[in-house]
């Protein structure tokens, strides 16, 4: 009993009303937005703003390097009269500047090979730098191979993978004669068929599809 | 002073009548009132101020901060039945990272982020600087501690089964802290510059960029150009020092709030207990004793009725 008397008290069978709201200070017929409103996404729109005139300068500069390309640089590594078609010598030289020795790179140089079929009169520098993970690779004069010692990657005498994990030949560098001296330049990349392509990093393939999968960086040389 | 009138005093600030005057009866005051206290030397006052002042100053803080309710609740929340020497790894991360971040702090004193001197850097620390070998010691080897913990308490999560609904969330977070760990671990391991580190280096860098589409720029960031160069280093160092610990402090916040929120679970050996038997209200309010657990007395089998017998007496 007692519950039906409260029912009846609270009025729960009525039907619920709206209950009018009054208008805000300074409505008007048509309005599309309460001045709340307005100032509430003005405001926050300001704000907005303002973060990202701090927020993307900096990430700007961050990723900038991304973008950014050094200048090119030409290396002498000995006279001509140093090189031989049928094996290597080691070069060291500067590849990256004001690091010390952590800027500097090992290329293995020699006359392009008749017997190769390569373009006669060229010098040929390939990089040690393994296109497995980047470790520094080794010519091995009694094997006529190049092999890697973290990983065991083998690559032959002009560089083409025969073994391990490495995904494509070993990089290379841009060669000149300049008054008789043998120049080494801006590194590049090669396919497995020894087509040169912007340079990549370790690890990435070359060549057909993977040239989109990999895309070349904007901080790297055109290929030769 | 000219006297106030009771009927504009706001009720709570008005001075209490004096016994005898009117609508208050006159009951002789308690007799501990009467005799005068002994009187203490300065020495003794001094003393007693020293005693006192600890927990004045925790008092006043306290009045300012308002955390004591919060750090009661933190501190002696309850845990689970079956709580075990498992459940202090995520401590013992937190610990570890507490100890990478003082070391860190005092190394970076010494550090210098250059290509061309951070070896030598490193060695005067070693080498020169009174227990530089140990501080850099603590964090060299704190660093692989953190990382083993983490997986530790990764899997006592796992394997435990805590990090099902509601601890989803704070698996996520926890996830993160993993990944933000091996960050952390990944930069730091350049910044001593040794052949060792940076040939670990470029293989890390490397691996980075096998990423199909993002990795190359993803390389080409890390380094801060297409070749590892000057600038890449103090890279390493910013973000090892600055940009990931700001994110690890955060979300170890976050982390120790959901932990302390949810509470923490019980093992998943421990069995359900059976509910015990409802007590009417009725019967505890006239005191009625069941089941052993009415309230504090009755627990020691004394039941005291009366003005004493509340829980606090039996303890």
């Amino acid at each position: 009993m007692a519950a039906d008397d409260a029912k009846e008290m609270n009025g729960a069978e009525e039907p619920r009303r709206e209950r009018e709201q009054p208008a805000p200070p300074g409505y008007f017929e048509g309005e599309s937005m309460t001045r709340r409103r307005a100032l509430t996404v003005g405001s926050q729109a300001l704000g907005g703003l303002a973060g990202a005139a701090i927020i993307l300068p900096a990430i700007g500069f961050a990723v900038a390097p991304i973008f950014h390309r050094g200048k090119e640089r030409w290396e002498k590594v000995g006279p001509v009269s140093d090189f031989v078609e049928d094996t290597y010598r080691q070069v060291v030289f500067t590849e990256t500047e004001g690091i010390g020795d952590a800027g500097k790179a090992i290329a293995y140089v020699r006359k392009s090979s008749q017997e190769l079929e390569e373009e006669p009169g060229i010098y040929v520098a390939v990089s040690n730098r393994c296109a497995h993970l980047g470790c520094p690779v080794r010519f091995v004069e009694a094997a006529g191979n190049f092999i890697c010692p973290c990983h065991g990657g083998v690559y032959d005498f002009q560089g083409k993978r025969i073994g391990g994990p490495p995904v494509r030949p070993l990089d290379r560098f841009q060669t000149r004669v300049r008054d008789g001296q043998v120049e080494v330049g801006p590194r590049y990349s090669v396919t497995n068929s020894l087509s040169p392509v912007r340079a990549r990093d370790p690890g990435e393939f070359t060549g057909g599809v993977w040239e989109y999968l990999y895309p070349p960086r904007p901080s790297t040389f055109p290929a030769p | 002073m000219p006297k106030i009138l009771d009927t504009i005093v706001p009720a709570p600030l008005r001075k209490p009548a004096k016994p005898g005057s009117e609508g208050v009866p006159k009951d002789p005051a308690p007799k501990d009132l009467k005799t005068s206290p002994e009187r203490q030397t300065e020495y003794q006052k001094l003393g007693q101020k020293a005693v006192e002042a600890p927990m004045e100053t925790v008092a006043w803080l306290d009045q300012r901060l308002g955390a004591s309710g919060f750090l009661t609740g933190m501190l002696f929340r309850k845990v689970p039945k079956g709580t075990n020497w498992f459940y202090t790894l995520g401590s013992a991360t937190l610990f570890a990272f507490i100890v990478q971040a003082i070391t860190g702090v005092f190394l970076a004193m010494f550090y210098t982020p250059s290509a061309t001197q951070a070896y030598s850097s490193i060695a005067h620390i070693n080498n020169d600087v009174p227990l530089g070998q140990l501080v850099h010691g603590m964090h060299k080897w704190g660093a692989s501690v953190m990382v083993i913990l983490i997986f530790l308490h990764m899997g006592r999560t796992f394997f435990f089964g805590a990090y099902k609904y509601p601890r989803e969330l704070n698996w996520v977070i926890g996830v993160v802290l993993l990944i933000l760990t091996m960050t952390m671990a990944f930069t730091g391991y350049l910044l001593p510059f040794d052949q060792r580190s940076y040939w670990a280096s470029i293989v890390g860098i490397n691996i980075n960029g096998t990423g199909p589409i993002v990795g190359p720029y993803l390389s080409d960031f890390l380094r801060a150009g297409p070749e590892l160069g000057a600038t890449t280093l103090s890279r390493f160092y910013a973000i090892h020092m600055l940009l990931v610990p700001g994110a690890l402090i955060a979300l170890i916040g976050a982390h120790m709030y959901l932990v302390v929120k949810l509470g923490t679970t019980a093992p998943p050996w421990t069995k359900a207990e059976k509910p015990k038997v409802a007590i009417p209200v009725a019967q505890l309010d006239a005191g009625v004793e069941s089941n052993g657990r009415m309230n504090g007395n009755s627990a020691n089998g004394v039941h005291v009725n009366g003005a004493g017998g509340n829980g606090a007496t039996s303890a």
